[in-house]
């Protein structure tokens, strides 16, 4: 009665189509198109593009506003994602729970990440106004936040950890729920505690997902734009700026689309570096 | 005892999400003199002159059309083309599903700067800067991966037999795929859809370098450039923050079942 699906096969590739020539459109045909505008002189104000190799890539290496945004974003992204974690872990760990108005609160954990970056940026920004801000009244302090050199990358983590702690918890607290609670009678009845039944039942079994979730908040912190723009535009003394930041400032402002292009492509080689590290980590750890 | 702390964690929890929320809310009703008051924490009075004032002094109404406009119309298009080929790879047993599902995620790890300079080019050069349907096509291309991800997941979970009977029933591919495949993946749908739908109302990247006027300006763009004539509006920007918050609050509040389902089918069960 029921014939085999490969003899049902129709041909994928009429359904494929279209989402193919969609994702090479905007995808992959402008990644290309990035790496050649890297290798040329291109200048919106001034003339035609000329070929230049890898000129615009020997400016970077010598450039140190590109360092700086480069270990600004490379700081922003380690101290982001490891709060989130943390305080994700925690999070989920407690929603784990039964307990009534679990719907709620799952609503309410959900909402941080649900709002535009752009609007969470605009409310944390008003929070830390330096002359009302309410965390200094709060704190009973008196600091200018973005305007200082010191804090203003912190008030940017804290603001990102904010916004995507959400995203952290949610995912974990999918696969803690996932995990067989006879294992944890099996556990008890071998006398553990709840710390052994965190370190040698939830935190192994939950180990490949938090590489999963290390991967997508890691490439995602990386590319960090939006909360910057807002929050300090780079500011103060580039102390905020990141490789995003630098690279749209010179793309859209200074309209080199040439250098910030080779600007855009180490973000994408980062981005690609990073990914291929917690690959072979987790291939490493799951053998 | 226990039970105690764990009640106070949940409390914890919960205002911590809420605070600059809630925050941002006192402010919006906040009079505009109290605006640089600090304490009280409260406002002696509520008033609304800060929402009347987004509305009368700025074009917002016509920016949240546009962003439901070009949220909505990037929903559909990378449902339509992302369960196409959702199906194609769950049931059509394409061949080097791995593959492309693999090149799928991958260009979903693209950087927006990175993609944003080309595209630029390619939309001033085809006349579509400041317009809506460029916004449309690229977030529709950017949710595509989320989209395909996420429905092959819904979909490999349609026993083949339900495919299968209607093909021998004399149903083609096409008619399988619409009649039988997309109504029993309506869950996935909706899932997708409501992601896809938040990932384009929040956009900011493309949608600041596309757009020039409030022809196609979108939320998250008017509110980075809120006008200030000398200072910076607080209570106005803190209304209008409000004003399209409210539309997702209510999205998260009915379909949070959903949403999760849809952020975790990819990452659990991947």
């Amino acid at each position: 009665m029921i014939m085999s699906l490969r003899a049902l096969a129709a041909k994928p590739a009429a359904f494929l189509a279209p989402a193919a020539v969609m994702l090479a459109a905007v995808t992959v045909y402008p990644i290309l198109y990035v790496l050649w505008l890297s290798l040329q002189r291109h200048s919106l104000i001034a003339g035609p593009a000329s070929f230049v190799g890898f000129d615009n890539f020997a400016r970077l290496i010598g450039d140190g506003r590109f360092w700086n945004a480069l270990a600004n974003t490379v700081y922003f992204t380690a101290l982001s994602v490891a709060g989130e974690l943390m305080l994700g872990l925690v999070i989920a760990l407690l929603l784990a729970h039964a307990f009534r108005g679990y719907g709620t609160m799952r609503a309410i954990t959900l909402l941080p990440w649900a709002i535009p970056t752009v609007v969470a940026a605009r409310m944390w920004e008003w929070m830390y106004n330096g002359d009302f801000g309410v965390i200094n009244y709060l704190l009973g302090t008196d600091v200018n936040w973005l305007g200082s050199p010191v804090w203003a990358i912190h008030a940017a983590i804290a603001m990102d950890i904010w916004k995507s702690t959400p995203f952290v918890a949610l995912l974990l607290l999918a696969g803690r729920l996932a995990i067989a609670t006879d294992l944890y009678q099996a556990a008890r009845l071998d006398g553990a505690g709840p710390w052994a039944l965190f370190r040698y039942v939830t935190l192994p079994l939950l180990r490949p997902l938090i590489f999963i979730v290390l991967i997508f908040r890691t490439i995602d912190a990386f590319r960090v734009f939006d909360a910057i723009y807002v929050l300090t535009g780079g500011g103060p003394a580039n102390t905020t700026e990141t490789v995003s930041i630098y690279a749209y400032k010179v793309l859209f402002q200074g309209l080199e689309f040439g250098y910030g292009s080779a600007l855009a492509a180490a973000v994408f080689v980062c981005v690609a570096a990073i990914t291929a590290v917690y690959v072979w980590l987790l291939r490493r750890s799951l053998a | 005892m226990k039970r105690l702390g764990f009640y106070a964690g949940l409390i914890l929890v919960a205002g911590y999400c809420l605070a600059p929320v809630l925050w941002q809310l006192i402010t919006s009703l906040r009079p505009a003199p109290e605006l640089t008051a600090l304490p009280p924490l409260l406002p002696s009075r509520v008033t609304a002159e800060h929402y009347a004032a987004v509305f009368a002094g700025h074009p917002f109404g016509r920016i949240i059309l546009n962003s439901l406009i070009v949220s909505a119309g990037a929903t559909l298009i990378a449902l339509g083309f992302g369960s196409a080929t959702a199906f194609a790879l769950a049931k059509l047993r394409a061949k080097g599903q791995a593959v492309i599902l693999g090149i799928v995620l991958a260009t979903s790890m693209f950087p927006p700067i990175a993609t944003v300079s080309p595209l630029y080019i390619v939309v001033n050069a085809l006349g579509l800067r400041d317009t809506l349907i460029a916004l449309v096509i690229v977030y529709a291309g950017l949710a595509l991966p989320l989209a395909v991800w996420v429905l092959t997941n819904f979909m490999r979970q349609v026993p083949d037999e339900l495919y299968a009977a209607a093909r021998v029933d004399g149903a083609t591919p096409l008619q399988a795929f619409y009649r039988v495949m997309l109504p029993l993946s309506a869950p996935g749908l909706v899932a997708t859809g409501l992601l896809v739908f938040i990932l384009s109302w929040n956009e900011f990247l493309y949608a600041l370098t596309f757009t020039a006027t409030t022809r196609s300006r979108t939320i998250p763009v008017g509110i980075a450039l809120f006008p200030g004539l000398h200072e910076i509006p607080w209570g106005e920007i803190a209304a209008a923050s409000l004003v399209v918050t409210l539309p997702i609050v209510l999205l998260v509040l009915l379909f949070q079942r959903r949403i999760v389902e849809g952020l975790t089918a990819g990452a659990v069960k991947g």
